[in-house]
């Protein structure tokens, strides 16, 4: 029970973060909401047992992603401080994004509602054992390079990281005389 | 949730009690005295000049990027190192494998002059 | 069972009075949560006393290596109450807050940078059962929470509105993030050693010390660290005569203190950090597993000792070094980082793993340290080596330059 409170206090704040990263007209104040909400996600995976990937969440996308986007701002310094509003003209084709993404999510739910008592009462899945939850991770780490598993994506991740540096120096630099 | 996690769960609503108690005490016993002259920002002798939020060059940017390369990387070696037992030998293979193609992306950089303090 | 003060005494020097408070209170649900309430405020108190002890032993250590006494008027003839008449005189000094801050990001730095530096705490094992929480995720923890703190020098820097502060937060951020990479990259070899990325099982793997097993990668983690936490040789954060006190310039009074509070606690959690995963943590040739022939486990105070010990002369070492190198240039170091260390340490993965999947299964571990003893040391002889070469390059064609503008000039004449 408390368990579920702590959930939806976090889940609330991250949203509530996520508001002000859209709302906000300081683009330095929306990108530090942008890692309270962040963080809020991290807090979700730890309710959820996923110690890791809430880790690796902060490491990734607090202590590099956001410190990227803070450094574009820095870049882009006319941005910064602006009297517009935030809100762009279109809110039909957002209501219709917004909500067709929710209802894919909510579907994908719907295909997952044999396991949706969590924990208690009749027919529900009953909770990991802690040496699965602790053994995870190295299982994680045993799938990344097992051929039987993800070894593709694995590989697949280093050269998109290569382009993703590639073309972000290619865009980024200025171009030297014999290339441009 | 299991309760390894707890405790940090603790440390986040308990930590910031140690900081907040020391800036309190000394909100409570320094003077609050504020004025113009005080409160004016410190630039070398002289008032500052311009605006303060100067636009930066791209250097730290790129060496942002690069960093979240290289974070991206860590964060898919060390569940493989904390597993390193279990692994076969070909696992090293796919190691290197990974590690040499991210090695070319440092050698891109460095070649293209990125990595150049100027 | 019941509460008996002797055994409690007991428990206290054992170190275990955890599980002894645990058996006294019995199964309730309200038991675990406040000892872990407890283990959090002796954590964080910990933290925030020893700063104190730090702040004096630097001084007076930094002191005798420039020749002089250091503190010697406040607590007697060694000035031991130094740290505390600072703290007092810091408390009564007023907070100014500087016209066009940004009033949360400047608030909210301090408080952060001391919550990040007291958090990493939490997976510190000082001795046998003695450790905040052991989690399964613990050197990943540790980065994951100090990448944190990175946001807060942007935080300090952006909301004081001072050009100094900006460019200094810029800057300290800049190297953090550089100095991350080899750091990451050097704890993934203890990681692969010790097959687990808990900080209490990497302690354990240690029958040799990984310092030794691993010398090269230690020195790297080293060195890092040091960037890491922007001390000596790589304060360019701070720069008093570039630009004054970096990102911290304009905070006063305890809001000020908090900066180097995080400063100093960080300084010995990556002392700390270092004992653990390199020198073997609380492990002393095995006497921190001793017990009494009455079942007295004194092996836990002697563990807690030679933590202490470890870390402390660890932390001596980062003051001798303060006393001894000047400041790195920031293209030199930028270039230090990314052109010598993070290269070499994926190399050292590489071999590091490389060999630990060549030998055999069931090899004992001193022949296994030995092995990666000798390999780590040849990679980084043979990185030393095309690293003279370069140099030795550089160098002459820096001086066939030289040479020839001598020649012009004089031609010119």
């Amino acid at each position: 029970m408390i368990e579920q409170i702590i959930f939806i206090v976090i889940s609330l704040f991250t949203l509530m973060m996520g508001w002000i990263v859209v709302s906000n007209n300081n683009l330095f104040h929306a990108a530090l909401a942008l890692m309270a909400s962040f963080l809020g996600v991290a807090g979700l995976y730890v309710m959820l047992d996923a110690g890791f990937l809430a880790m690796a969440q902060l490491l990734v996308y607090i202590g590099a992603i956001s410190i990227l986007i803070i450094f574009a701002i820095m870049l882009t310094r006319r941005m910064m401080q602006t009297e517009e509003s935030p809100f762009n003209s279109q809110p039909g084709l957002a209501g219709i994004t917004a909500v067709s993404v929710f209802a894919v999510i909510a579907f994908i739910f719907w295909q997952m509602r044999e396991f949706w008592p969590l924990g208690a009462g009749e027919g529900a899945m009953p909770p990991a054992d802690k040496s699965i939850i602790l053994g995870s991770v190295a299982k994680l780490g045993e799938y990344f390079v097992s051929p039987d598993a993800f070894v593709l994506p694995f590989e697949v991740a280093s050269v998109m990281l290569l382009a993703a540096l590639i073309g972000s120096i290619w865009v980024a630099w200025p171009k030297t005389e014999d290339e441009s | 949730m299991i309760s390894d996690w707890r405790f940090i769960a603790f440390f986040v609503v308990l930590a910031p009690l140690f900081p907040a108690l020391p800036i309190g005490i000394n909100l409570l016993l320094g003077p609050r005295k504020p004025n113009y002259i005080k409160q004016q920002i410190y630039e070398c002798g002289v008032e500052t000049v311009g605006d303060t939020w100067v636009q930066f060059k791209v250097q730290y940017y790129i060496y942002a990027l690069i960093f979240v390369i290289f974070d991206i990387e860590a964060v898919f070696l060390f569940p493989i190192a904390a597993a390193y037992g279990q692994v076969g030998l070909f696992a090293v293979i796919e190691i290197a494998l990974f590690i040499i193609i991210l090695t070319a992306a440092l050698a891109y950089a460095w070649g293209r002059g990125v990595l150049e303090w100027v | 069972m019941s509460f008996s003060f002797l055994e409690f005494l007991k428990s206290l020097v054992e170190l275990t009075t955890g599980t002894y408070l645990r058996q006294v209170w019995g199964a309730k649900p309200w038991v675990d949560p406040t000892l872990d309430a407890i283990g959090v405020i002796l954590v964080a108190t910990f933290g925030l006393l020893i700063v104190l002890v730090l702040i004096w032993l630097e001084r007076k250590v930094i002191a005798r290596f420039q020749d002089r006494i250091g503190p010697n008027r406040v607590g007697g003839k060694y000035g031991l109450l130094q740290p505390v008449a600072d703290a007092l005189k810091l408390l009564t000094k007023e907070i100014i807050t500087p016209s066009g801050a940004d009033k949360w990001a400047y608030n909210l730095a301090p408080f952060l940078i001391v919550i990040t530096a007291l958090m990493m705490w939490a997976v510190m094992p000082f001795a046998p059962g003695v450790v905040g929480v052991d989690l399964n995720v613990g050197l990943f923890y540790v980065l994951a929470i100090s990448s944190v703190s990175v946001v807060t020098v942007l935080l300090a820097g952006w909301g004081s509105n001072n050009k100094y502060a900006l460019l200094g937060a810029f800057r300290a951020v800049a190297q953090m993030v550089s100095y991350e990479v080899p750091m990451i990259l050097s704890l993934l070899i203890p990681i692969i050693l010790a097959r687990s990325m808990s900080s209490v099982d990497i302690v354990k793997a240690q029958t040799v010390p990984f310092a030794i097993v691993v010398p090269i990668s230690a020195l790297i983690f080293f060195i890092s660290s040091l960037a890491e936490m922007g001390r000596t040789p790589f304060d360019l954060l701070e720069a008093e005569s570039e630009i004054v006190a970096g990102f911290h310039i304009e905070y006063s009074g305890m809001k000020f203190a908090m900066f180097m509070l995080a400063e100093y606690i960080s300084a010995l959690f990556m002392s700390g950090l270092f004992t653990t995963v390199f020198l073997g943590g609380y492990r002393f040739f095995g006497l921190e597993m001793i017990k009494t022939a009455s079942g007295f486990a004194l092996g836990n105070l002697i563990g807690l000792i030679a933590f202490f010990v470890k870390m402390f002369v660890v932390f001596v070492v980062l003051v001798w070094i303060r006393g001894t190198l000047p400041r790195f240039r920031i293209d030199q170091m930028m270039d230090f980082n990314w052109k010598f260390l993070v290269p070499l340490s994926l190399a050292l993965i590489l071999v590091a793993a490389l060999v630990d999947k060549a030998l055999p299964v069931g090899v004992n571990d001193w022949t296994r340290a030995g092995v990666h003893l000798v390999s780590n040391v040849v990679v980084g002889a043979v990185t030393l080596e095309i690293l003279r070469r370069n140099g030795r390059k550089q160098r002459t064609a820096h001086e066939e330059v030289r040479e020839n503008a001598d020649i012009e000039t004089a031609a010119a004449h």
